[in-house]
Formats: C-alpha cells, sequence, structure tokens
C-alpha cells in the first residue's frame, strides 16, 4: 500500500505540489492526470524516493522513505518496476543486459535461469529473440517495450509508468497500453501511470486521480472520472481548451 | 554587488566541495564494504589505461625531447651539457611526468566520465538505476575511481620511461652529448625517491581525475547544454586540482623523503 501525505515541491521559485495526499492499494490499477509540467511525474518519482519532498510523507508499505538513507531506499525499491518517458534504457548495454541487469547484480541467479528469465521476460513484450540488438537499433515502441521487460523481469510489486504512451504513434501506444494492462492483470501487481493521454487512460486503469494546481483535485473510478460533470475535470478529460465555451 | 557576487561564489564552491567529498565518502565506503565488479573495473581499465596509451606516449616523448634540448642549449653555454640527462630525468619523474600525463588523462578520461555520465544523468539513466535498486556510486563511480587510480600511475611510469628514452635519443644522436656521461649523471642524480615521488602524485592525481569527472557527471543538469557544462567544468576543475596539489605535493613529499 502506497500513501502520500501533504507532500510538497518546489523547484526554485515554483512550487509543484502544494500539499498533495493519495492512497493506493494493492493491486489497483491507477492513473494520475493532469495538464503537461502539472507535477505528474514529479509525484511520480516521489512514490519511488527518487525526488524527496520538501515537506510530507510517502509511505510505502507503513515505511515512510523520506526517513531512510539512499542506501536503505535500495530495499524499498527493489519492490518497484518503473518504465521511464524516454525508456532509459542503459546506451552501453544490449538488451540483454539491460533486462538481466537486476538479476546479473543480485547474483542470486545461475548464467542459465538469468537466460531464461530474460526470454520469458522479452516474450511478455512480444518482442523475442532481440538480446543482442543495442538499444539505439531499437524504435521508440520496441525501447518502451524492452523498458517494460527490465521493470517485470525481477517481478517486482509495484508497477510504475511515467507517460507510457508519450511519443508514440496511435498503434504502438494501444499495444503498450495492452501490455501494461496484461501485466497487470497477469502478474498481480499495483499498477500506476501518469499520462495526459485519455484513450490510454481509459485503457490501463480502474481509478483515475487527477492533479491540479498541485493538489489531487478528482479522485475515483475511471468511468466515473471520465462521465464527471465537474466542469474542470470535464474539460480536461474531453480536451476543451479552457476559457472557451462549449457548444 | 561584487561582494555579494563572490560570496555566492564562494558558497557555491563550498557546496560543491562538500558534495565532492560526500560522494568520494560514498566510493570509499563501497569499496571497503562491497564486492566491485571486476567485469565493470575490467572495462573501465581497458578505456582508461589502454586507450590513453598514444596520447601519454606522444606527451612523454615531446615532453622529454623540448625539455632535454631546452636544458642542453642553456647548460651547454657554461658547459655543463653532461647534466642534461639528470635534469630531464629528475624532472620527468618526480613533476612533468605526473602532471603532463594527468593532465592529457583529464581532458581524455576526465572528460568521457563527464560526458558518460551527464547524459545518463539527463536522460534518466541515473533513476533507472536507482529503481533497479543500484546506488550509482557502486556501479558507476567505484569501477572508474579504482581504474583511474591503478592506471594512471602505470601511464606515467611509461610517460616517464618514453621521455627518458625520447631524450637520450636526441640528447646523444642530435645534440652530440656523450652517452656515457649522459647516462652516468642520469643515475647518479635521479633518486628512487624522484620516482616514488611521481608515482604517488600520479595515484592521487588519477583518483581526482576519476572523482571530479563521476562528480560533475553525476550533478549535471539541463539537456545537451548541460552535459557540455559539466565536461568542460569536469576537464577545468581536475587541471586545476592536479597544478594546485602538484605544487603542496611537492612540498609535502620532499620533506617527507628527507625525514
Amino acid at each position: 500500500m502506497i500513501e502520500v501525505r501533504n507532500v510538497t515541491k518546489r523547484f526554485g521559485t515554483q512550487e509543484v505540489l502544494k500539499g498533495a495526499s493519495l492512497r493506493i492499494d494493492r493491486g489497483e490499477a491507477v492513473v494520475i492526470i493532469g495538464r503537461s509540467g502539472g507535477g505528474k511525474s514529479v509525484l511520480l518519482k516521489h512514490l519511488v524516493a527518487l525526488l524527496q519532498p520538501d515537506s510530507g510523507q510517502v509511505l510505502v508499505d507503513g515505511q515512510n522513505l523520506c526517513a531512510l538513507t539512499e542506501r536503505e531506499l535500495l530495499r524499498v525499491r527493489r519492490k518497484f518496476g518503473m518504465l521511464f518517458q524516454g525508456a532509459a534504457l542503459f546506451d552501453s548495454l544490449t538488451v540483454f543486459e539491460n533486462v538481466a541487469f537486476v538479476l546479473e547484480r543480485e547474483r542470486t541467479h545461475t548464467p542459465a535461469e538469468i537466460k531464461r528469465l530474460v526470454a520469458e521476460a522479452l516474450e511478455w513484450v512480444e518482442l523475442p529473440g532481440i538480446e543482442n540488438k543495442k538499444p539505439a537499433e531499437l524504435s521508440g515502441g520496441m525501447r518502451k517495450r524492452v523498458g517494460l521487460a527490465r521493470a517485470i523481469v525481477y517481478r517486482p510489486e509495484i508497477l510504475l509508468y511515467d507517460e507510457p504512451t508519450t511519443g508514440l504513434d496511435p498503434v504502438a501506444g494501444a499495444n503498450i497500453d495492452g501490455l501494461i494492462r496484461r501485466v497487470w492483470e497477469k502478474l498481480n501487481v499495483t499498477s500506476i501511470a501518469v499520462t495526459h493521454d485519455m484513450p490510454s487512460a481509459r485503457r490501463i486503469s480502474n481509478r483515475i486521480l487527477m492533479l491540479r494546481d498541485g493538489v489531487i483535485y478528482a479522485d475515483g473510478p475511471t468511468n466515473d472520472i471520465l462521465s464527471s460533470t465537474d466542469p474542470v475535470v470535464n474539460h480536461f478529460v474531453n480536451g476543451i481548451p479552457s476559457g472557451k465555451t462549449t457548444f | 554587488m561584487v561582494l555579494a557576487l563572490l560570496q555566492n561564489r564562494i558558497r557555491n564552491f563550498l557546496r560543491e566541495l562538500g558534495e565532492l567529498a560526500e560522494i568520494t565518502g560514498e566510493a570509499v565506503a563501497s569499496i571497503r564494504h562491497r564486492r566491485p565488479s571486476w567485469k565493470d573495473f575490467i572495462a573501465q581499465l581497458h578505456f582508461v589505461g589502454v586507450k590513453s596509451q598514444s596520447v601519454v606516449i606522444t606527451t612523454g616523448a615531446a615532453t622529454g625531447m623540448v625539455l632535454c634540448a631546452q636544458t642542453y642549449f642553456q647548460f651547454h653555454k657554461v658547459k655543463m651539457d653532461t647534466a642534461t640527462g639528470a635534469v630531464v630525468s629528475v624532472g620527468m619523474s618526480s613533476e612533468l611526468g605526473p602532471v603532463l600525463a594527468c593532465l592529457m588523462l583529464t581532458a581524455r578520461v576526465g572528460a568521457a566520465m563527464a560526458a558518460e555520465l551527464g547524459t545518463m544523468k539527463v536522460t534518466e539513466q541515473i533513476d533507472a538505476l536507482r529503481t533497479l535498486a543500484t546506488h550509482p556510486v557502486d556501479y558507476l563511480v567505484v569501477p572508474r575511481l579504482i581504474a583511474c587510480t591503478v592506471a594512471a600511475p602505470l601511464l606515467t611510469a611509461e610517460a616517464v620511461v618514453v621521455g627518458i628514452t625520447a631524450s637520450w635519443l636526441v640528447g646523444v644522436h642530435l645534440l652530440g652529448i656523450d652517452s656515457a656521461y649522459y647516462l652516468a649523471n642520469m643515475n647518479r642524480y635521479t633518486s628512487p625517491e624522484d620516482i616514488l615521488t611521481g608515482l604517488i602524485k600520479s595515484t592521487l592525481f588519477g583518483a581526482a581525475i576519476a572523482m571530479v569527472g563521476c562528480y560533475k557527471g553525476l550533478t549535471c543538469r539541463g539537456g545537451a547544454e548541460g552535459v557540455g557544462r559539466a565536461t568542460t567544468e569536469a576537464v577545468v576543475s581536475s587541471s586545476i586540482t592536479i597544478l594546485v596539489a602538484n605544487f603542496f605535493l611537492t612540498l609535502f613529499l620532499t620533506r617527507l623523503f628527507k625525514v
């Protein structure tokens, strides 16, 4: 279970989070929506302690991440897998080395086991047999899928997705959404994504949180949020420009 | 206005120094308490040591030759031609060898480290490392620190040997100094302490190159511009560190060996 309590975060003079609070239970598929530059990715990075709040608390299974050192956080982060916006694959390593990264660092698996687990993870993301390619040889969609394979290969409990469909064409985006949905259903993980892509949010979540002005403005089941009559939520999910009247 | 600017500069300098000390402490603790990866270390040793051969050999040879020629031109006026070898040998072993070899390493290796780690930082690869339960210092800094600390004295020794050999070729075969006297004076005036001084200096310089390069990369901000700035700062800071530290190390080590 993840709980965020009154988190504030400021970068220079810009206050991005102004007391955001949320609670996500095990097994949920949650999407955080909000405008570009509104602090969604910042909030997501707080969940895995890649950023520390100026005030407030982030609790994972009751453990306050703000009170832990970087080394202590490494143990907590083992529960997480994260797919970054640009996939963040290690340029100097092959696909195999990227996906096997955690397994090889942990030194608890034999080379044969690692090979099998990597092949399985690549099968999961429908990219078998590309172990020897370098990230530079892959398309944007393939990079995201390899990033997903790297995130699931060690079976984390919580998966975080930072703008999983940004930069992809609609078909590639829908494929990634399908994978995210399948991973959530089959691997029994907690899934948390940030996006401003509404079709994607509909496909991959059963609950939506809306971040606005640094706080959680709306929170509810996906269908309720997408059909909300609240003008702010309605304008955002339907892409109606602010300050304009509806026809 | 000027005072405020100066205060700001000093504050930033002290903050950076503190952060650098913190990362260095973390790296040393990591080496002591964790098992560094041999694979990563060998890869870095190859990059730092093997791939720096040409630049270090060229630097050593050029320095030895020009030092020999200049020393000869001055000493020839007072009929001290045969002391040229001694000056070159002592100068190369204790001062010019370590300083120039490590300045070249700074330009080649320190810049590459800052650029590589800086690019990893701005493309979220460092964040990815952290989410993969890996401390960036363990994976990125420690192999580079060990590789630079091991490679720098070896490369310096190579530069010194090449430099002295080149100076002998120039002195004996080009300038006409008697080879026997050249070598005899070199042996007479070059002490083991001179060689040890050069090796100690280059070991410390190697560590400084790795730590400054890694620190600038890991703390890089912004996109391509930030990576460029980090790379430039790494080279400038490492070079200044080497030049300043060399002076104090010369004083300290000379006194130490006298005792």
